[in-house]
């Protein structure tokens, strides 16, 4: 791989499989931009934003968290022994922000304006906020990966592209901080509506923490994955110091709800014994509690059970937290009935399985993932071996 | 100048004509229209009547109650909208400009009373919901559903004038429950009701917030410059230090050159 200007993509089983689901999810998304929204989502008026919205935007920007969260630690405040990550943290990251786009895309009815924002501006819409900072961060993200790409492509650029960097690292994670918060202040008009166990003037300031933290997971359930699809061994003693990263935010995060809760009066809710109030448990204990218990725990810290569960437990919190959001704090006032249909689904799977090609194809040949700075800089011998070992 | 439209729930006898000279005016397809509780609006019927079965001094008594868009005086579907789709003219009405619309459908969302409705059907659908009957308002005459009420139910005019009458006719008879709808809810709308039923027991979301509802987000919004700046100036002054830090690290290593 550290051949330049070969490329490589060994398809195998899965890949296929990936492929088939993107192709059906291209033909969902064909139909869906041809008929309209009526017919290829079981959206309706009680149910305007449905799992396009909820998972796709809403969860896949914040999971996509891990690539300003990491350039903030590597980058910003230059805690070096992490950089190891950096690169898949921000290829993760700029592959979520792309299918988000996509999903977005998908959603809005009025796709051909979707430039509208660009010249009339609804400035006192939080959407308005979210939109450009999105937009900005996406291309931000793009340049940023040109650093990347340009070590194996149109290599007289790499240097404009190294130059670039320090302003780029400091705008991609000064946009995510605001636009990550921003996804939180969209619900804050539902006051009233939202249930109040969700609705907080601090939304902001849980979607914030919650898709900080949630970086630091998502790149260890990213590298576990990673590492048994490409056969070499994860760096426990760098994940279980990553972890304890989150696991300090976390702890702010879990004291800032509980008096969040009691301040607003609604900490009675959460023991109510409804569907709102057990969800908000699940979602708590599961996703934020136990989590840390791992994280502070050293013997189940420096496990690769231990890491890989906490990873996965944080993860779902934080996709949970969002569902919640979107869809269980506000069925009570909305009324009605949601569930995606078959097309929703489609689209969904197949942007996912879409992405999970495009990371595959580009890990495999541009330098992400630390074994190739090894193969790159190791002797001969050495490069021999790592090459064989991943064909 | 303001308008409004004030509904004496008191005198409304449930006659419908208000919804069909809505279809008429705006050339709304036709659906068949029912009065019953929790009969609704949707993209071609922008204005119904739902009949309530309630008790008045154990007695039971029908109220028929006209259901449309509010119209608030600080609308939370005009500061949702990223693209200015919406606006509130300065006559009353709040008013959708299809050209704009991206189709996010954050103004279903951030409306308090669920008023807009979406044209799902379609391959590219428009938000609707009642104009007001913006250029009828605009050129001096009322929407076409007060230009119609037989039974003196609806009365068009100046939002405050339509705010006094609705004090007056409240204050004097003692029949009215003494709450205006329309007057604090949201903020203020330009569509006042008043009633001889409370309202919480003829549909009505009375437990609305009573600030405007942009208010919430804007007290977020308006801290955006200020977090931007301060942060971004935060995160250059952390990169240059942590960077120079980084680099006398690495010279220190450097052997023979302590």
């Amino acid at each position: 791989m550290a051949d330049q200007g070969k490329w490589t993509f060994t398809m195998t089983p899965t890949r296929k499989l990936l492929l088939l689901l993107g192709l059906l999810g291209v033909l969902g998304m064909v139909y869906r931009l041809v008929t309209g929204l009526g017919s290829a989502t079981n959206l309706n008026d009680q149910w305007p934003w449905g799992m396009w919205i909820g998972f796709d935007v809403l969860t896949g920007v914040a999971l996509a968290g891990g690539g300003y969260s990491t350039a903030l630690i590597v980058h910003i405040l230059g805690e070096k022994k992490y950089s190891p990550i950096a690169r898949s943290a921000l290829l993760t990251s700029l592959i979520g922000y792309l299918l988000v786009m996509a999903g977005l895309f998908m959603d809005i009815g009025r796709w051909f304006n979707f430039w509208r924002p660009f010249v009339s501006w609804g400035y006192t819409s939080v959407l308005f906020e979210v939109f450009w900072c999105v937009s900005l961060y996406t291309l931000v993200q793009l340049l940023e990966f040109g650093e990347i790409a340009t070590e194996k492509v149109q290599k007289g650029w790499h240097s404009l592209f190294k130059k670039m960097l320090p302003a780029l690292l400091i705008i991609g994670v000064l946009l995510p901080t605001l636009h990550q918060s921003s996804l939180g202040s969209l619900y804050v008009i539902e006051v009233g509506k939202l249930y109040p166990l969700w609705w907080s003037m601090l939304l902001p300031v849980f979607f914030l923490m919650s898709s900080f933290f949630v970086g630091p997971a998502m790149v260890t359930v990213e590298t576990f994955l990673g590492a048994r699809a490409h056969g070499h061994k994860p760096d426990i003693s760098l994940l279980q110091s990553f972890i304890k990263i989150s696991g300090y935010v976390m702890l702010v995060y879990l004291l800032l709800k509980v008096v969040d809760l009691f301040y607003r009066g609604a900490a009675g809710l959460v023991f109510a014994g409804n569907l709102e109030g057990n969800l908000f448990l699940l979602e708590m204990v599961c996703g934020v509690l136990i989590p840390i218990i791992i994280c502070f725990t050293p013997q189940l810290r420096n496990s690769a059970s231990g890491l890989i569960t906490f990873g996965v437990l944080v993860v779902s919190g934080v996709i949970l937290n969002r569902m919640n959001v979107v869809f269980t704090g506000m069925a009570d006032f909305m009324g009605g009935a949601y569930f995606p249909s078959v097309i929703e689904w489609l689209v969904s799977i197949g942007l996912i399985a879409i992405g999970v090609l495009g990371y595959l194809f580009i890990v495999e040949n541009f330098h992400i993932l630390p074994s190739q700075t090894l193969s790159q800089t190791a002797t001969p011998v050495d490069g021999v071996k790592t090459k064989t070992a991943s064909v | 100048m303001s308008k409004g439209v004030l509904v004496d729930l008191t005198k409304c006898i449930g006659c419908g004509s208000c919804s069909v000279a809505c279809k008429m005016w705006n050339a709304l397809p036709y659906s068949q229209i029912t009065q019953q509780q929790g009969s609704n609006l949707d993209a071609d019927t922008w204005t119904v009547i739902n009949r309530a079965e309630v008790k008045k001094d154990n007695e039971p008594v029908w109220r028929f109650i006209k259901y449309q868009c509010l119209h608030c005086d600080e609308p939370a579907c005009v500061s949702a909208c990223f693209s200015k789709a919406l606006k509130k003219t300065k006559e009353g009405p709040v008013v959708y400009d299809v050209n704009l619309c991206v189709g996010c459908r954050y103004c279903m969302l951030a409306c308090p009373f669920n008023i807009p409705k979406y044209e799902w059907d379609k391959a590219f659908p428009e938000v609707r919901k009642c104009q007001m009957c913006a250029n009828r308002v605009y050129n001096g005459d009322s929407p076409a559903c007060v230009s119609v009420c037989p039974a003196g139910a609806l009365t068009y005019g100046d939002h405050k004038t339509m705010l006094a009458i609705a004090r007056e006719k409240i204050n004097g008879d003692g029949d009215y429950v003494k709450h205006i709808f329309g007057e604090k809810e949201a903020g203020g709308t330009s569509w006042l009701y008043i009633s001889d039923i409370p309202f919480e027991k003829l549909g009505f979301r009375t437990n609305v917030t009573t600030k405007p509802l942009p208010e919430y987000t804007e007290s977020i919004m308006g801290l955006t410059p200020a977090v931007g700046l301060s942060w971004g100036a935060l995160l250059t002054g952390m990169y240059v230090y942590n960077r120079r830090r980084n680099e006398i690290a690495k010279e220190k290593e450097k052997p023979g050159k302590k």
